[in-house]
């Protein structure tokens, strides 16, 4: 590490701070049901369902907590013969 | 008019049942009438803690189920008169303490002493819920480190919604006590500070406990820490939060070890 880098280093209890401030506003917000994305991902599956075939296997969830803004990315695959249908 | 005060923190480790035994004591020595309950069933340590633990003959889980008279399970501290223990059962399931069961032992021990103080187990399940359920007063016991912070946040949103309290719509008063912190660490950015920890979990400082060698010395003989060395660093800091808790201003600090003439000679602890 080159000296210029360890001058820059952030103190670990200013990570730990900032971790726990954005992680908390997050538990907070949805407390009492932690499972906020475990529900959403499963009433989001059940709309697409009524429409739809779907492998629960291809189902792709990834969230991201940041500061301001949470994503969550739902990527499903779907099957060939059902947008066939749709279409 | 007897206050109920539990001693919780979510996370295990941290010094719930050391800062229960410091208190009750400090307490105790005060003259006030104090007794500390230990709700950690299955795990009781309290009683080893306050070095009772050669005197237990019935328990809370006995007085709940009318085995025994709660009489009989208090065991009076034989240092300080006014200093009571009621001990856990080391034996039976925590779903033995029943709501009832609980909510009866409560009320009696509010007719006998001026404060209950109870030792939550860790945890968020039976136990701790029990623990808080009919507090007047709660103690978040939190480590300066994220797990520990986290946890008592979570305990804090329990306190104002599942206790017997909340759910009259009245608050419990909560009080945040900081336990093995260690001011240069925090100077050095290698350790969360009291402001850090006062800013996310906005509750009211009662005390900071410097870490400290007097801590495991005190529970190896069974001495509450403020008993065995009331001139220790964490001794003083736990006086200091105990005068606070009866209303009084005490300027916020962070005792250090007092350190002989000898001892600065050397630049050193002498052993």
């Amino acid at each position: 590490m080159s000296l210029f880098q360890f001058w820059r280093r952030k103190p670990t209890a200013t990570v730990a701070r900032d971790r726990l401030q954005i992680l908390l506003a997050h538990e907070r917000s949805s407390f009492g049901s932690s499972d906020l994305v475990a529900r959403l991902q499963e009433e989001i599956i059940a709309v697409i369902r009524r429409h739809m075939e779907i492998d629960p296997d291809k189902v792709q969830i990834k969230l991201d907590r940041g500061n301001h803004v949470s994503t969550l990315e739902i990527d499903i695959e779907v099957p060939l013969s059902e947008r066939a249908k749709v279409a | 008019m007897s206050k109920v005060l539990v001693v919780t923190s979510g996370k295990g480790g941290v010094g719930k049942t050391t800062s229960t035994a410091a208190i009750g004591a400090a307490l105790a020595q005060s003259g006030e009438k104090v007794v500390v309950v230990d709700f950690d069933v299955g795990l009781r340590n309290l009683d080893l803690v306050m070095g009772a633990e050669r005197r237990v003959v019935f328990d809370l889980i006995n007085v709940i189920q009318g085995d025994a008279k709660l009489h009989q399970a208090l065991i009076r501290d034989k240092r300080i008169e006014t200093l009571s223990i009621l001990p856990a059962s080391q034996t039976r399931d925590k779903d033995a303490l029943t709501t009832d069961g609980v909510a009866k032992v409560i009320a009696e021990l509010r007719e006998k002493f001026d404060w209950v103080i109870c030792d939550s187990p860790a945890g968020i399940e039976r136990g701790p819920a029990m623990a808080m359920h009919h507090a007047d007063i709660a103690i978040v016991v939190t480590n300066p480190e994220v797990s520990s912070v986290r946890d008592s946040d979570r305990i804090i949103g329990l306190l104002d919604s599942k206790t017997e309290r909340a759910m009259r719509g009245e608050r419990v008063e909560k009080h945040l006590l900081i336990t093995r912190y260690d001011p240069a660490r925090a100077a050095r950015g290698d350790m969360l500070k009291v402001e850090d920890v006062l800013d996310i979990l906005s509750i009211p400082l009662l005390g900071i406990i410097p870490e400290s060698q007097e801590v495991l010395k005190a529970s190896n003989i069974g001495v509450p820490v403020t008993l065995n060395n009331p001139e220790t660093a964490p001794a003083r800091a736990y006086q200091d939060a105990v005068r606070r808790l009866r209303g009084e201003t005490v300027p916020m600090s962070i005792p250090q070890e007092r350190r002989s003439f000898v001892e600065r000679l050397f630049g050193r602890r002498v052993a």
